[in-house]
């Protein structure tokens, strides 16, 4: 980056990074409401009722999440390629198209929330398909936008530089819009229906999402510790064969109880225990690649971005690997699946591995567009990091406990039936978690608001830097 | 200085990705193909020949359906229309379902199919799990048609699928508890829908999920 001269690929991803940011405060407004309702069940009952609340939870992480992962490809393409974006204004175009869509996508699901049980409610108002809810409609215009993306960012490649990191991402970003289409259709059979739900789900976020973070956190690695990229790139490499190496068979852990063969039993206990290993290497690179850097002398040039980038891989081990894995075998799942196991896991794992890394992307791009050398962490910034960090870790404690008390007394005590389902939700040590839950959410919103804050003000209380004072001078 | 040890070397790590990815989807994709030969919905002729489906006929509400331990794979599995002593499906014990027990493979596959779109169309499983799927913060559905509760409640209703429909025409009405559900709008129709898949749901192999439904003694309103 030269100065504050931005790619136009670099602008358009300010506008992808700015609609996630707002998206990801609807997330925490909607997941606000739903805990508050857990605790208090007549609030805003038969107007936002808690199935449209938890939907929009879910669905505004997913969409701010690839807003985010959008934006940043736009945001390192052309400064990996080594030249501008290839049709950036037909991309241009797909964000306007895209943002109009989601906007009429969440007011259908806010105002019309649900239909009568007719194919025409698949087709425009909701597909009732956990976190791929989107009516069909929108299905295909996210088809469309992403078959834009893909081309800017081939023809861009094509044409410029192919760095390692690009060509991880090429071919992930192919697989992640492909695995799009096996949630399109609707059929009958509920197992049918689930089992290729989860190729979506599954394979987008325990597999080609996980090499998409492998791939920007290399990149950011690089921007920010000034890394070697030959190194970067071969640990990439090895990541990318033990994720999918472990991931893809890994699917197999969601295909215990519905309705498919046993053998998923030992494909999906076996590979999904080997999931947490390549985020345990993450980690590993991180913290190596940070003191390997200091020892040199070498600065953080942008102490947020590292700090959430450092967050991530901790976060990914911990919630991804850590908590997924403790309840990934099928002689536990069988009495963790369906409770507030996923939940707690869910929480932290997207935190971990997704959100904290789009944080620290949009932070390395707040630097680019101010032409910053370095941006050092301001107060608020560190209370974002602490708050929402320490809130997210928290949160995970508080509805693991929960899920310890719901497996035991629902699914151990009572053998899962709706009197069990209500013994649990009532005992007092459920009930306790799911109130620290609130108040650890709330943390978040506040931490939530210190970055929102920090993002918009931190280039301007930067302190002065030599070159920019050469700048000054030079201009006077 | 040596040549470079392969194992710092760039192109080994890209060529085994490449490859440890390749035979993965390879045999991810060959999996599901014999997955989905297996979980193909049952017909009138599976019934007829007395042959257990993993996702059985539509027809199977026509038939008493039961949720019991199988010695021979050490867990519960459906148990359509009747026990013979081995422990499998006998295919034999009727049910009415709304009054009648001889709704024809088209009838059956009808309601089925009304049934499935309302529960997406209702968004079920944003409160709801089925098959263990979906959100946490109403009772899992899989096994919803053999639970005691509305075993219970059978009889003021003159049968359970009247109480069962009935509840989702308006549950705020029949509310059993202060996390109630909502009025979804479901018709007369769409509730008969509803409750025929999900008696044919409860008659889905889950390989023994859940575990012990209903069946803990001294816990409140076990059977048997």
């Amino acid at each position: 980056m030269h100065g504050s001269k931005l790619y136009e690929g670099q602008k358009l991803a300010l506008k992808y990074f700015t609609v996630a940011i707002v998206l990801f405060g609807a997330q925490l407004l909607f997941g606000l409401f739903a805990a508050i309702q857990f605790l208090y069940p007549d609030f805003l009952f038969g107007v936002l009722d808690f199935s449209i609340n938890r939907m929009v939870h879910i669905n505004a992480l997913v969409v701010w999440l690839l807003y985010a992962m959008i934006g940043a490809v736009y945001w390192l393409l052309p400064d990996e390629a080594g030249r501008e974006v290839v049709g950036v204004k037909l991309g241009e175009l797909a964000f306007y198209v895209l943002t109009a869509a989601v906007a009429v996508v969440v007011l259908v699901y806010l105002f019309i929330q649900i239909g009568p049980g007719k194919e025409s409610t698949i087709w425009f108002i909701t597909e009732g398909r956990e976190y791929i809810e989107a009516p069909r409609w929108a299905d295909i215009g996210i088809v469309v936008v992403v078959l834009i993306f893909l081309y800017n960012v081939y023809a861009t490649v094509m044409s410029g530089r192919r760095t390692g990191i690009l060509a991880v991402l090429m071919a992930d970003l192919i697989a992640l819009a492909g695995l799009y289409l096996a949630g399109m259709f609707y059929t009958d059979n509920i197992a049918v229906d689930q089992y290729w739900w989860w190729w979506v789900v599954h394979l987008w976020v325990e597999a080609t999402w996980e090499v998409y973070v492998a791939a920007v956190g290399g990149y950011i690695l690089i921007k920010t510790l000034n890394a070697n990229r030959k190194v970067v790139e071969m640990w990439l490499w090895i990541e990318v064969a033990m994720m999918f190496g472990s991931g893809i068979l890994g699917l197999g852990h969601h295909y215990f109880w519905i309705g498919t063969p046993e053998y998923w039993w030992e494909i999906g206990a076996l590979f999904s225990a080997l999931e947490p290993v390549p985020l345990v290497g993450l980690f590993v690179h991180v913290l190596y690649d940070w003191g390997k850097e200091r020892g040199k002398g070498n600065k953080i040039t942008n102490v947020p971005a590292f700090s959430w980038l450092t967050v991530e891989t901790f976060g990914n081990f911990l919630g991804a690997g850590v908590w997924g894995f403790m309840h990934t075998l099928p002689q536990i799942n069988l009495y963790t699946h369906g409770t507030q196991w996923p939940a707690a896991h869910g929480h932290l794992a997207f935190f971990g591995a997704y959100v904290a890394i789009m944080i620290s992307a949009i932070y390395l791009a707040i630097q680019g567009k101010a032409g910053l050398k370095e941006l050092k962490m301001t107060k608020a910034g560190w209370w974002a990091i602490s708050l929402i960090t320490v809130g997210v870790l928290l949160m995970t404690v508080s509805l693991t406990i929960a899920a310890y008390v719901q497996t035991m007394v629902e699914r151990g005590m009572h053998g899962a039936t709706w009197e069990g389902f209500f013994a649990a939700q009532n005992n007092e040590w459920f009930w306790q978690g799911i109130c620290w839950r609130l108040v650890t959410g709330i943390m978040v919103i506040v931490g939530y608001g210190f970055l929102v804050y920090d993002l918009l003000t931190c280039t301007k209380k930067q302190p002065v830097k030599e070159s920019e004072a050469e700048v000054a001078a030079a201009a006077a | 200085m040596g040549k470079p040890s392969v194992w710092s070397s760039n192109r080994f790590w890209r060529r085994s990705a490449t490859w440890v990815t390749g035979v993965s989807a390879v045999l991810l994709i060959l999996l599901t193909f014999d997955s989905m030969s297996q979980m193909q919905m049952g017909t009138a002729q599976d019934i007829k020949n007395k042959v257990d489906k993993r996702i059985p006929s539509p027809l199977v509400i026509n038939y008493k359906i039961d949720y019991q331990l199988n010695r021979k794979r050490g867990h519960e599995v459906p148990i359509i229309g009747g026990m013979d002593a081995n422990g499998n499906s006998k295919y034999e014990e009727k049910e009415k379902f709304f009054g009648r027990d001889n709704y024809s493979e088209k009838e059956a596959r009808e309601l089925i199919h009304l049934g499935k779109l309302t529960i997406q169309a209702k968004n079920c499983m944003d409160c709801h799990t089925l098959l263990g799927n979906g959100a946490y913060y109403a009772p899992d559905l899989t096994k919803a048609w053999l639970d005691p509760n509305w075993k219970t409640l059978a009889p003021a209703y003159g049968g359970k699928e009247y109480a069962m429909a009935t509840f989702l025409q308006n549950p705020p009405a029949m509310a059993m508890h202060e996390r109630k559900m909502p009025n979804l709008g479901i018709t007369k129709q769409e509730a008969k829908a509803v409750v025929a898949y999900l008696k044919f749901m409860s008659a889905i192999d889950t390989n023994g999920f859940p575990r012990n439904f209903g069946k803990i003694k001294g816990a409140v309103d076990a059977w048997k």
